[in-house]
């Protein structure tokens, strides 16, 4: 393996990826609009910001005459799991020097943390690792500034019979199957996923994944703990 | 400076604070404590089932166990797990739900 090749997976594997994404920041470009703000927020948010539903959620709230306090924690509230993937993260790149990993952080998204965790599994070379996530990452940033650009200018004419968006979640449900190697891993993410949807039900709205997550990965360590025990998760 | 881009600035600093967080210090992380440990393994598998399931579960925002998307993400989730195929599995689930919506 070698940075060149590194660069090339990314991209592949980036590439699937894209389906969700072009309509997505179609929709974050065009929504500030919407919402009565200039097209230079609409970029601003995309390059700033750079995360898709906080980015709506800004449009959304300063739209309808909230406040910039409201607005500004709603969207620090969604990116909360962005705490979790720095963490996740942050021992593959270690070593890395502290501008790679400040400009790691900048470009921080669902997509890209979750590429490279899979890819990170310890068994690969250190040095490629780098060169795949900016592969990934920088292919995002641009088709994610590219298409806010035009949905802001010509608007999110994006088809609605071709659930475009749904490749988004289906994206991160192929991540999601390799991770389940064992046995806690399989609670977290029973776990995480139906507090997600539960905590949704009663309310959470947006912080719903933050709490999913949490209450799986508290789930995960107790049965990585009960396995390591008895043998058994329960 | 404007309300919007006040709230622009804002939110983009609140947001790199957490990106960057935890890779800013990551060249201190070098002996991660062994509960420490445990949260970093789970923390993959529980971030991506919350943000999955919610997607097939409550597509228009309220819990729904009969609808197309479930179903679709269902077949996606065996294509997936079968062949580990990004492209194919979202070519897949995106027919699957197209094809659902056309007959209902």
């Amino acid at each position: 393996m070698n940075a060149r090749q590194a660069v090339r997976d990314g991209l592949r594997d980036t590439a699937p990826m894209l389906i969700g994404i072009i309509p997505f920041g179609l929709v974050a470009g065009a929504a500030p609009i919407a919402a009565g703000l200039d097209a230079s927020h609409a970029v601003g948010l995309s390059v700033f910001l750079f995360a898709g539903a906080s980015q709506l959620a800004v449009a959304d709230v300063l739209g309808s005459g909230g406040g910039v306090a409201i607005a500004v924690l709603t969207a620090v509230t969604i990116n909360l799991r962005l705490l979790l993937y720095s963490a996740s993260l942050a021992p593959p790149l270690a070593q890395e020097r502290l501008r790679h990993r400040l400009a790691a952080g900048y470009l921080l998204v669902d997509q890209a943390y979750a590429l490279s965790v899979v890819r990170w599994d310890g068994s690969d070379d250190r040095r490629d690792r780098l060169p795949y996530y900016f592969a990934v990452a920088l292919l995002l940033w641009i088709v994610w500034q590219a298409t806010t650009v035009v949905g802001a200018l010509v608007g999110a004419s994006v088809p609605a019979e071709i659930p475009l968006t749904f490749a988004v979640p289906l994206v991160f449900l192929v991540l999601l199957v390799p991770v389940l190697a064992e046995k806690p891993s399989i609670v977290a993410a029973a776990v995480g996923g139906i507090a997600a949807v539960a905590s949704a039900e009663l309310g959470a709205a947006r912080l719903s994944i933050m709490i999913g997550s949490a209450v799986g990965i508290a789930a995960g360590v107790v049965a990585e703990i009960r396995v390591e025990r008895t043998g058994r998760v329960l | 400076m404007s309300t919007a881009w006040l709230t622009i600035i804002l939110a983009s600093v609140g947001t790199f604070v957490l990106r960057a967080s935890f890779l800013v210090f990551a060249d201190r992380l070098v002996d991660v404590p062994p509960l420490g440990q445990r949260i970093l393994r789970q923390i993959p598998p529980a971030v991506l089932a919350a943000l999955v399931l919610p997607s097939l579960l409550r597509p228009e925002g309220t819990l729904d166990l009969w609808q197309p998307e479930l179903l679709a993400g269902a077949v996606a989730g065996l294509v997936s797990w079968r062949t580990r195929n990004v492209g194919l599995t979202v070519v897949v689930g995106m027919t699957v739900l197209v094809a659902l919506r056309e007959l209902t």
